[in-house]
């Protein structure tokens, strides 16, 4: 536990240092969603640091936060790749670490088109504590949150989970749909999910001045997700599902702020999570990172 | 164990992919092709387009705050180029039509690199073509 501190402290300094080395700064155009994804991928060469809570209701046990850290980089224009590290508080009870991710999003086609696909593979080893509800799959119910952590965190979930993102750019709007499968690595069938997704800036046109506040930097939208059930009982039977409008402010200099009230639909959701979240981009991560292993070329 | 072994594959790939030389303007393309060339692969539906605010002296003053907010970054300040991309002050983007800027930014050429910026709503990808032709312009004008 103390190493892990230790080193937790020693990647916060690390973040901060590196933030306060001068990096080239790119503003993102991030849309509001936190569970669904769209079909803009990460600029090239560029890491993105993000952070979000989600702070939860819970009928038959305490409240929760659940919160997680992604560190989003572009490859390349066509391929994305993220790392994410888990983590929970649940109220009266304990705070402690559930596991990471790690994802990839791949854009096939090299042109935009009248729906543009993107493949997505995430592989994840988190307990069964989790609380971040980053996606909802299967027969994911309100109830399954209630296990005290001293018990869920003992049971550990590898899984890998594959999603096909349908999104489009159409007059400012962006629309968004994806379809997941997960399998757990251990002898579980296969779980199935979706998110839909719209939403568009407050005005189309850019300012003739720099702002903070200007409409242009907020994008407003609304989320819809939930599980369909798995292999043997595909459907909405004892399944969860949500509705979260949300709003992202992008500020010039790099940073984007998000916040998302979300409402539970049936009785087997949560009645209300409220989801936030911070992200700096730092544009030339890739190329700092090649100068370190490569030395200067003139 | 096979789980370490998934990882160490994806970090290999990931430093391969991830630390290639940056674009140069040049990588990629074909021998004797420029980066340039992409301008001439906008399909004619494109080229036709006019730009709606052709005539909003405000686009391009607005298309340079979105432009240094979105593009500096690579092309460099005043769009002069970088170690990622090319100069958008060169002869080809100025003999250029303005659908064929308006489609590269729409769709990106992201096998070199150069990002998909549909994500920009469609006037904002205007104003653009109205900064980098008035960029283009002005170094007409100098030159006169």
């Amino acid at each position: 536990m103390f190493a892990l501190k230790i080193s937790t402290r020693l990647f916060i300094a690390l973040l901060f240092t590196a933030a306060a080395v001068y990096v080239p700064r790119l503003a993102g155009q991030e849309n509001p969603y936190i569970v669904a994804y769209d079909h803009n991928l990460e600029e090239p060469g560029s890491l993105e640091v993000e952070y979000f809570s989600t702070f939860g209701t819970q009928r038959g046990g305490p409240g929760f936060h659940g919160f997680w850290s992604e560190f989003e980089y572009g490859a390349t224009a066509w391929w994305t790749t993220e790392f994410y590290l888990d983590g929970q508080s649940t109220f009266g009870e304990s705070t402690i670490f559930t596991g990471f991710r790690s994802e990839n999003r791949i854009r096939p086609l090299k042109n935009e088109h009248f729906v543009n696909p993107v493949l997505y593979v995430e592989f994840e080893n988190v307990n069964e504590a989790d609380k971040i509800l980053k996606e909802v799959e299967g027969h994911d119910v309100e109830s399954d949150y209630a296990v005290p952590n001293a018990v869920a965190r003992r049971e550990r979930d590898r899984e890998l989970e594959f999603k096909l993102i349908l999104s489009k750019n159409y007059k400012g709007w962006n629309f968004t749909e994806n379809t997941l499968a997960v399998k757990n690595l251990s002898n579980d069938p296969w779980e199935f999910g979706y998110a839909l997704g719209a939403s568009r800036p407050l005005t189309l046109k850019g300012a003739t001045h720099r702002c903070n506040f200007c409409a242009q930097h907020f994008i407003a939208g609304v989320e819809m997700y939930g599980g369909l059930g798995d292999r043997y009982s595909f459907g909405l039977h004892n399944t969860s599902h949500y509705l979260a409008p949300g709003l992202a402010w992008n500020l010039p200099s790099g940073w984007t702020f998000r916040v998302e009230p979300t409402f539970g639909l049936n009785d087997q959701s949560h009645q209300f999570l409220l989801r936030c979240g911070a992200s700096y981009e730092f544009s030339g991560f890739g190329e700092a990172v090649e100068r370190l292993f490569k030395g200067h070329r003139e | 164990m096979k789980v370490y072994g998934l990882f160490l594959v994806c970090g290999v790939l990931f430093l391969v992919v991830g630390l290639e030389p940056q674009a140069q303007g040049r990588r990629g393309d074909k021998p004797g092709e420029s980066v340039y060339s992409e301008l001439e692969k906008a399909p004619a539906k494109y080229l036709e387009m006019r730009n709606p605010l052709a005539e909003d002296k405000d686009a391009a003053i607005a298309g340079g705050i979105l432009f240094e907010e979105h593009c500096e970054s690579c092309h460099g300040k005043e769009a002069v180029g970088g170690k990622k991309a090319p100069s958008l002050r060169a002869p080809e983007v100025r003999k250029a039509r303005p659908g064929a800027i308006f489609w590269i930014l729409s769709n990106g050429i992201v096998r070199k690199k150069m990002p998909v910026w549909s994500k920009l709503p469609e006037p904002e990808r205007w104003q653009l073509v109205s900064y980098i032709r008035a960029l283009n312009e002005e170094k007409t004008e100098s030159r006169k």
